[in-house]
């Protein structure tokens, strides 16, 4: 598997589409696997309490998955240099059923001589924006 | 109320941290990172790894760890049923991979008040642990900024 070749590529460029899909469920896999037991993300009395509408995604579960596109187009996850994100707005995940995030990547940026790109991610909960300059600093061969 | 006097405030590196293979998989699966050299030793080592890769967010476990010694820290002022996560970034200088052993050192970069709201940002720096437990090789810098709202006047 190789990178995609910096000369090769035209910005602004698609290069994937996905669909964050959310339960309670996956955010209790999620503060386990990762550590982060911030009660706004289980419980729902704390999380109103701290001013929520009631539990909310991790902000870091959000930004994970939504790199998952990147990676693929990539095929080398090693291949992302930098990430970073604004979190603009919760996502709250009702007590059943699930909730939606979609995600857009873009190839916004090439440097041909440095062999790196940038990717934007735009990501939106019907239809605002969850995560604000997404970025995500590739490299490329 | 966030203690400014903490701004500039740096913690050395930690304890070591041992990157387990199935803590990558456990972490990819929940985040939903499907890249095959995260869950596959042998997608991982075709890439040129020693073994399975870690999604670009998984250093978030490590820097959370670290950054506690701060945010726990009750004279610190950070209330967390007041905070919300306002900025994170990632800056590698190579992934991280499992059996990799790293500790974590973490400053207080700044923090910042204005209109009841506190923008408190940290800098948790990942390094590979020399066989004494040092930090040697930098392997990952992590930025994050917590807003934390002040309690009602």
């Amino acid at each position: 598997m190789s990178l995609p070749i910096a000369a090769d590529l035209t910005a602004p460029l698609v290069i994937g589409e996905s669909t964050i899909v959310l339960d309670r469920a996956r955010l209790v896999r999620y503060a386990g696997a990762s550590g982060d037991f911030n009660p706004i993300h289980w419980n729902a009395e704390f999380a109103q309490a701290a001013g929520l509408p009631g539990i909310i995604g991790h902000g870091m579960l959000t930004m994970g998955a939504a790199l998952d596109l990147v990676e693929h187009w990539l095929g080398d996850p090693g291949a992302v240099l930098d990430y970073q994100t604004r979190f603009a707005r919760p996502v709250p995940v009702p007590s059943t059923g699930t909730v939606s995030v979609e995600v857009v990547g873009t190839l916004a940026a090439i440097d041909v001589a440095e062999k790196s790109g940038r990717v934007d991610l735009l990501v939106t909960l019907d239809g605002a924006k969850v995560l604000v300059k997404a970025q995500v600093a590739v490299r490329l061969a | 109320m966030v203690n400014t006097e903490y701004a500039g405030r740096s913690y050395p590196a930690g304890p070591v941290y041992v990157v387990g293979r199935e803590k990558i998989r456990e972490f990819a699966a929940a985040v939903g990172a499907t890249h095959p050299s995260h869950v596959s030793v042998d997608s991982a080592r075709a890439l040129g790894y020693v073994d399975v890769v870690a999604p670009a967010t998984f250093a978030v476990v490590l820097a959370q760890r670290a950054e506690a010694q701060y945010v726990e820290d009750p004279e610190a002022g950070i209330d967390f049923s007041r905070v919300v996560h306002a900025d994170e970034r990632f800056s590698h200088v190579r992934p991280i991979v499992a059996g990799d052993e790293l500790v974590t050192a973490v400053s207080v970069e700044s923090i910042t008040q204005r209109g009841g709201l506190s923008m408190v940002t940290t800098c948790a720096e990942i390094y590979a642990a020399d066989g004494a437990g040092e930090p040697s090789e930098l392997i990952s810098r992590v930025y994050s900024t917590l807003a934390v709202r002040e309690a009602d006047a």
